[in-house]
């Protein structure tokens, strides 16, 4: 495992992957390193969402074609629970509302999963419940929704605040954040990325898929791609993204067409 | 083990003669008015003979009565009960000790189990026989005036062999805290015995009170619950009934309640099927009074061949009356239910609100659920609505779950748990509620 340092934490190869036989991604190449921090941009229906879906192991993608490693593993063939046990997490674009499930009992359950998998014993209810009122704390989250069903009846930004607070749960080596920032006021993005940042170490990375600019003000990027058509077409600094903003993904669209490039 | 099985004209022959034989021997002591009603029932039994699932027979189309119709039981009439210590009883009840709770053995009143302590407000809990001996005005007054014996075979049945069960008088303006527990325990052993438990509860004007009334079986063995309640629930009473039903997964359980509700009276019931093979619950309501509401809750958990089939029918026959159903159900093996929600509502009942729910999980592909609504609108000024669903597991639920570390089994019953929580959590009394949520919980292990 010494090698961690001297490889990337997720390495994705020519990925294709297709939902209802409609192929959405058509060959993704993408290396993330310890530390840093990332910024996919692209237009509606591109497929960015369903790349973070794919790497989490959502059964409802088919992966066709191309290899992910994450540290230096087959992320592929994995269950979508092993991946979050190994360190990996996606905040969902949409949170989804489960009724009947208490949102701090399904966080324990989850983190004592975890712990179980890397041989640690069972955390302490009071103990638990006291870390994630601090952590709600932290990003601005009343400790009563922490006692509601997960996402039922939430406002968009609880929803998001709450994704947040999760990866702060679960400290992930990786994080695929899908649009965090979307349906934001400034107070809650200002909330969001502050959370994003203070999760930020030396050897974990984010992935931020975002639409605008604005969050990148606050959250700032050391590598911007651009996504479009199933694929990444470009990449840059965190310049790119203005350039984005500014042009729109017009000049994009052409590269789409031509055939995959590595990155 | 092959069981004797007898033709359905010659099993109502058997319970006529059973009846004529206990008319003979121990009924002559009872008041006359007992045995009027008995000898109208049992005539109107003879009519009617047992329901049949033939075309036309909405009522019972969906659910075949033959099994109990040709079942060869041994027992029909009350007899000397097992005797039973208090040890086997304990895992039937809840709460504390003593807390009000009649216990009987396949139908018939067991003192030495029961716990009949003094209660605040003049409210009354004891067995039905002893009302009957004390000839008491209340229970003449109200007993078999509600179930209708003229139209449904089995009511017509219990009606002819009242003999025991419960009788609760909760007087008017009395408020009682803690739950009264009627519970109700079946031995079967080699005999498959027969018994028709009979509930009488009448709620006074502005009175509160919970009633809990359950059924438990001793043993796996198969016997015949034939169950009748009647409710009445006075001028701006409350009264929540819940009925848990944890029968042997063999027994036949069929059971009448009917409600009658007078003007801002309040009934809330919570209906549980975990047990029995064939079970059918019809839940009747009068909504008799303007400004009375009702809210009813049904959850099954059922599995292997069992059948549950609910049905329930509200009639509101006065303006500003309110109903409300949820009923929701999780099936596995090859298991059946069905869910027949019948609202009514009468020519002048304006201002009526009515709305019911009943959602199916199915754990294989072999169960089956049933939803049939259906609406009698004599009445433009109202406001009914019905919603049903049957499925799987939402994957998408399934999937967030597991995108949190939680294994895929263990986010299955965290989600089929969370099903059934809703329905449960309606249930506010905590000991009570602490009791079902287990059973409950039990089950679905099991499943
Ligand atoms: N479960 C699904 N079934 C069918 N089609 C799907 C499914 N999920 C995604 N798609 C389709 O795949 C394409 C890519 O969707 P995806 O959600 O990945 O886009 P996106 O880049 O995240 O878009 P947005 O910016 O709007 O979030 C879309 O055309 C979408 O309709
Ligand atoms: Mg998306």
């Amino acid at each position: 495992m010494g090698e961690t340092k001297s490889s990337p934490l997720l390495e994705v190869r020519d990925l294709r992957a297709s939902v209802g036989g409609v192929e959405i991604l058509k060959g993704v190449n993408l290396q993330v390193w310890p530390g840093e921090l990332h910024a996919i941009m692209g237009p509606n229906g591109s497929g960015k969402s369903t790349l973070a879906n794919v790497l989490a192991g959502n059964p409802a993608f088919v992966v066709t074609a191309g290899e992910a490693l994450f540290q230096g593993e087959n992320f592929l063939i994995m269950r979508p629970e092993e991946r979050a046990r190994r360190g990996f997490f996606l905040s969902f674009q949409h949170p989804i509302e489960i009724p009947g499930v208490r949102l701090d009992n399904f966080l324990r359950s989850g983190m004592n999963a975890v712990r179980k998998s890397r041989g640690l014993g069972s955390v302490d209810v009071l103990q638990f419940n006291r870390m994630l009122r601090e952590k709600a704390q932290a990003v601005e989250i009343d400790a009563t929704l922490l006692a509601r069903a997960v996402n039922e009846g939430f406002s968009g930004g609880e929803k998001k605040r709450m994704e947040i607070l999760q990866m702060a749960v679960f400290e992930p080596m990786l994080a695929v954040l899908d649009e965090p920032d979307s349906g934001l006021d400034v107070d809650a993005l200002r909330i969001v990325a502050e959370g994003i940042n203070r999760l930020r170490r030396s050897e974990s990375a984010t992935i931020v898929i975002t639409h605008y600019q604005r969050i990148l003000n606050y959250v700032v990027p050391d590598k911007v791609r651009v996504f479009v058509g199933g694929r990444i077409v470009q990449s840059g600094g965190k310049e790119l993204a203005l350039e984005v903003e500014a042009h729109g993904y017009d000049r994009f669209e052409e590269a789409a067409k031509a055939p995959p490039a590595s990155v | 083990m092959a069981r004797q099985t007898v033709t359905p004209e010659a099993q109502k022959e058997r319970y006529l003669r059973a009846f004529d034989s206990l008319e003979l021997n121990g009924a002559t002591q009872d008041p006359s008015w007992v045995r009027a009603l008995r000898k109208a029932a049992i005539a109107r039994f003879k009519e009617l003979g047992f329901p049949t699932t033939r075309r036309g027979n909405e009522e019972w189309k969906y659910t075949d009565v033959r099994p109990v119709a040709e079942a060869a039981f041994q027992i029909l009439v009350p007899s000397a009960p097992a005797r039973l210590g208090a040890s086997e009883v304990e895992r039937f009840t809840f709460g504390e000790a003593g807390w009000p709770r009649l216990v009987f053995v396949d139908g018939v009143y067991i003192g030495g189990l029961s716990s009949v302590p003094a209660l605040s407000g003049g409210v009354r809990v004891l067995s039905l026989a002893k009302a009957m001996a004390m000839q008491d005005g209340l229970v003449e007054q109200h007993l078999g005036r509600y179930a209708d014996y003229e139209s449904n075979a089995f009511t017509a049945l219990n009606t002819a062999f009242i003999h025991d069960g419960a009788f609760v008088h909760i007087p008017d303006g009395a408020i009682l805290g803690e739950p009264i527990h009627l519970l109700f325990l079946y031995t079967a052993g080699d005999q498959e015995p027969v018994s028709h438990p009979r509930v009488l509860i009448v709620a006074g004007e502005r009175s509160q009170a919970t009633v809990v009334e359950s059924h438990g079986g001793l043993s796996e063995g198969r016997y015949f619950a034939n169950v009748v309640s009647e409710i009445v629930v006075g001028a701006g009473a409350t009264l929540r009934y819940r009925k848990v039903q944890r029968q042997s997964d063999p027994a036949f359980h069929i059971t009448t309640t009917q409600v009658a509700l007078d003007r801002d009276g309040t009934f809330s019931s919570m209906n549980v099927d975990i047990g029995g093979g064939l079970v059918r619950n019809n839940l009747n309501l009068l909504m008799g009074g303007e400004g009375c509401s009702c809210t009813l809750d049904g959850v099954y958990l059922i599995t292997g061949a069992q059948h549950v089939d609910n049905q329930v029918i509200i009639d509101h026959a006065k303006p500003y009356t309110t109903s409300r159903e949820l009923y929701k159900g999780i099936l596995g093996g090859r298991a059946r239910s069905v869910f027949h929600g019948s609202i009514i509502v009468r020519k002048d009942a304006r201002k009526v609100n009515a709305y019911q729910v009943d959602k199916n999980l199915l754990l294989s592909n072999e169960a089956e659920a049933d939803t049939k609504p259906a609406f009698w609108i004599y009445c433009d000024d109202v406001k009914c609505g019905h919603g049903a669903a049957c499925g799987q597991l939402d994957e998408k639920m399934l999937f967030y779950l597991r995108s949190r570390g939680i294994d895929e089994e263990e986010a299955r019953k965290i989600l089929i748990r969370a099903f059934v929580t809703e329905v449960i959590d309606s249930v506010k009394d905590e000991p009570l509620h602490a009791y079902i949520d287990e059973l409950a919980m039990a089950k679905l292990q099991s499943m």
